[in-house]
């Protein structure tokens, strides 16, 4: 009896952890939120805030991947494909129809979420480096359409003449407005991303990044569960897209081949993997970074570089680890004073 | 008769591409037999060879022969240092981050070299004559042959290494077992560096004997050496002979597809060659069912 009461209590305080836990998430996210939309008030110079807009792009970018690289653990070198894929069936379909763009965003995420479901059940059989490999293919066959289909996407020399976005008479013309536009939709992605790691399949994700094999042991569909996270994560790809065309009103193939694939994978890691704030601050190092380094054309490629590799090996969790490990230095120092001035 | 003759010039370029293709394959199944690492940075040695042999060639103007074994020397000292400074650190790595590792030496390398040469594109002169010889109606070129020539040599030298040497069977033990070749008094680690210094240097011969071909620029690494990893994907990372075979059969796909398809879809026929036959069978057409993909 004791035995049976004992087991129910551990339960209890498991769940109560789990509430707690869900409960600490929802409190950052509701403060990060309330910061993201207060920023604009403070951020006059309008140049900065245009920064920002890209910054939620790619925070938008970066979150999308990590699900599929943070949270299951497999490697996609080929994302900047989904997010051109949205780029331009929005663009193409927008520059010369006068239909609703945001029914044409629905369509963009719907093709190239099928698109993924489709590649990705014999994909995502692979591991590793054939994965990697078999994602990146994908990914410049897709650049080498967006450069061919010169009718269509106007080739090289890109396509120009996207309508904004427009709600009625609010048009989405000024930084301000697409600060925003972009930032409601990053914080929708956050707020989808916090629940589905809370969830039974964030859970099982979790465990398939752990050890695939155990993960299917205790009864979790892995190969079904990486198809659907691969979709979720080109779906929230090609929206970043469609709202990246509409703002730029232009686009060309080169921000959608495989160095942008591996930019994307590096706000992911420098971030830290499996880390939801990570990914922003990757996503805004990496976007501020070659406005810093302008004096220095060209070198953005190279720190890249070496931020791989240097993060990889001594900060596999990322910057938001080295930063959650010094604010539990600092509390523990602090406390620690606390208890000696207590004692004293 | 015409266009016999143009099939026949098709198959002599796509010939010698695919010998490329097949000494870049090389490179990536020397690494990944001796450490199961595809090393994303193995283009990068490709695009190295060349450039630098244009660089001691007209900055330096060192006689040609000198240019090349400086640029082999050098690639081979990059691929040692990236082994030991970078790969060797990391014990009992996941997959995840010896791939973002050498991805992120990939872009490291390919950024210096867009710094220290610029982004222009470079030839270098051929090895010998320029003059075109005529074989049954279709030219080719003397550096052609200098391509198929070096590779059958690089093929028959790393077989009779493999197959005869103690350091080349050293390697094939570690391939099959690393543990017990460490037990047997194998230095795996030295091997290790080994199979680095080997495939560097086999990658930038690669690129020195085409750069008078195709022409060569600071970001040739990353379609060179996907279409490497392709050739030996085709041919299983197992089988020597299965990767010439592979990186030949792509050559000659790509150039078959470019004459009589598209050319503008040429670089897309290599990598849609790629995922069917990751898709369809991951061990390579030719090799039997061993290495492990899944």
């Amino acid at each position: 009896m004791r035995f049976f009461s004992r087991q129910r209590h551990a339960v209890r305080s498991l769940k109560l952890n789990m509430i707690t836990e869900k409960k600490r998430q929802i409190l950052i996210f509701l403060i990060f939120a309330a910061a993201v939309l207060a920023a604009p008030y403070f951020l006059k110079g309008n140049y900065l805030l245009n920064v920002f807009v890209f910054v939620g792009i790619n925070t938008m970018l970066a979150i999308g991947l990590n699900l599929l690289l943070g949270y299951a653990g497999q490697i996609s070198l080929g994302h900047a494909a989904f997010f051109g894929m949205g780029a331009y069936i929005s663009g193409i379909i927008t520059a010369r129809f006068p239909v609703d763009p945001f029914l044409v965003m629905i369509l963009a995420a719907t093709i190239a979420g099928a698109l993924a479901f489709v590649i990705g059940s014999p994909i995502l059989k692979l591991k590793g480096h054939y994965l990697a490999m078999a994602t990146m293919g994908f990914g410049i066959i897709m650049y080498i359409i967006f450069n061919e289909t010169v009718d269509w996407t106007g080739g090289p020399s890109g396509l120009s003449g996207i309508p904004n976005l427009h709600i009625g008479s609010l048009i989405f013309d000024n930084d301000l407005n697409n600060y925003y536009l972009v930032w409601l939709s990053t914080l929708a992605v956050m707020l989808l991303s916090i629940n589905l790691s809370q969830s039974r399949i964030g859970r099982a994700l979790r465990a398939i990044n752990d050890s695939e094999v155990a993960a299917r042991v205790m009864g979790v569909n892995a190969r079904i569960l990486k198809v659907r996270i691969f979709t979720v994560s080109a779906v929230i790809s090609a929206v970043a897209g469609s709202l990246y065309a509409h703002i730029m009103t232009f686009i060309a193939p080169a921000s959608f081949g495989f160095n942008f694939s591996v930019e994307l994978l590096t706000m992911v890691v420098v971030g830290g993997l499996g880390s939801i704030y990570g990914s922003f601050l990757g996503a805004a190092i990496l976007t501020m970074l070659p406005e810093l380094l302008r004096v220095f054309q060209d070198l953005d490629i190279i720190i890249y570089g070496l931020m791989l590799i240097l993060m990889t090996m001594f900060m596999p969790g990322g910057l938001i680890s080295g930063i959650e490990a010094a604010a539990g230095f600092i509390a523990a120092r602090m406390k620690g004073t606390k208890d000696s001035d207590a004692q004293a | 008769m015409d266009s016999s003759r143009q099939l026949f010039q098709y198959i002599l370029s796509g010939l010698s591409n695919g010998a490329i293709y097949a000494l870049i394959g090389f490179g990536f199944a020397i690494i990944y037999n001796s450490t199961g690492i595809i090393n994303f940075a193995q283009g990068e040695f490709v695009m190295l060879g060349g450039m630098l042999t244009i660089f001691f060639l007209t900055i330096l103007n060192l006689p040609l022969t000198a240019a090349i074994i400086l640029s082999i020397i050098i690639s081979t000292m990059v691929g040692v240092s990236f082994e030991r400074l970078a790969i060797r650190p990391l014990k009992n790595a996941k997959p995840l981050s010896l791939i973002i590792i050498t991805i992120g030496a990939s872009i490291f390398i390919r950024g210096a070299a867009m710094l220290i040469w610029g982004k222009d594109t470079h030839a270098l002169p051929a090895f010998s004559s320029n003059d075109p010889l005529y074989i049954f109606g279709a030219t080719i070129l003397p550096q052609h042959l200098w391509i198929i020539g070096v590779t059958v040599l690089i093929i028959i030298g790393s077989r009779l290494f493999f197959n005869y040497s103690i350091a080349g069977k050293a390697m094939r033990a570690c391939s099959y077992n690393a543990r017990a070749a460490g037990l047997v008094g194998i230095n795996v680690k030295s091997m290790v560096m080994l199979s680095f210094a080997i495939s560097s240097a086999i990658g930038s011969i690669a690129g020195i004997i085409i750069a008078p071909l195709t022409m060569t620029s600071y970001d040739v690494g990353v379609m060179l050496g996907l279409k490497g990893f392709c050739a030996v994907i085709i041919g299983g990372m197992s089988s020597g002979m299965g990767t010439l075979l592979g990186g030949l059969l792509l050559g000659l796909l790509e150039s078959l597809g470019a004459g009589f398809i598209s050319a503008s879809y040429k670089d897309a026929i290599a990598f849609i060659i790629l995922l069917l036959i990751l898709f369809i069978r991951p061990e390579g057409l030719f090799s039997k069912k061993e290495t492990e993909r899944f």
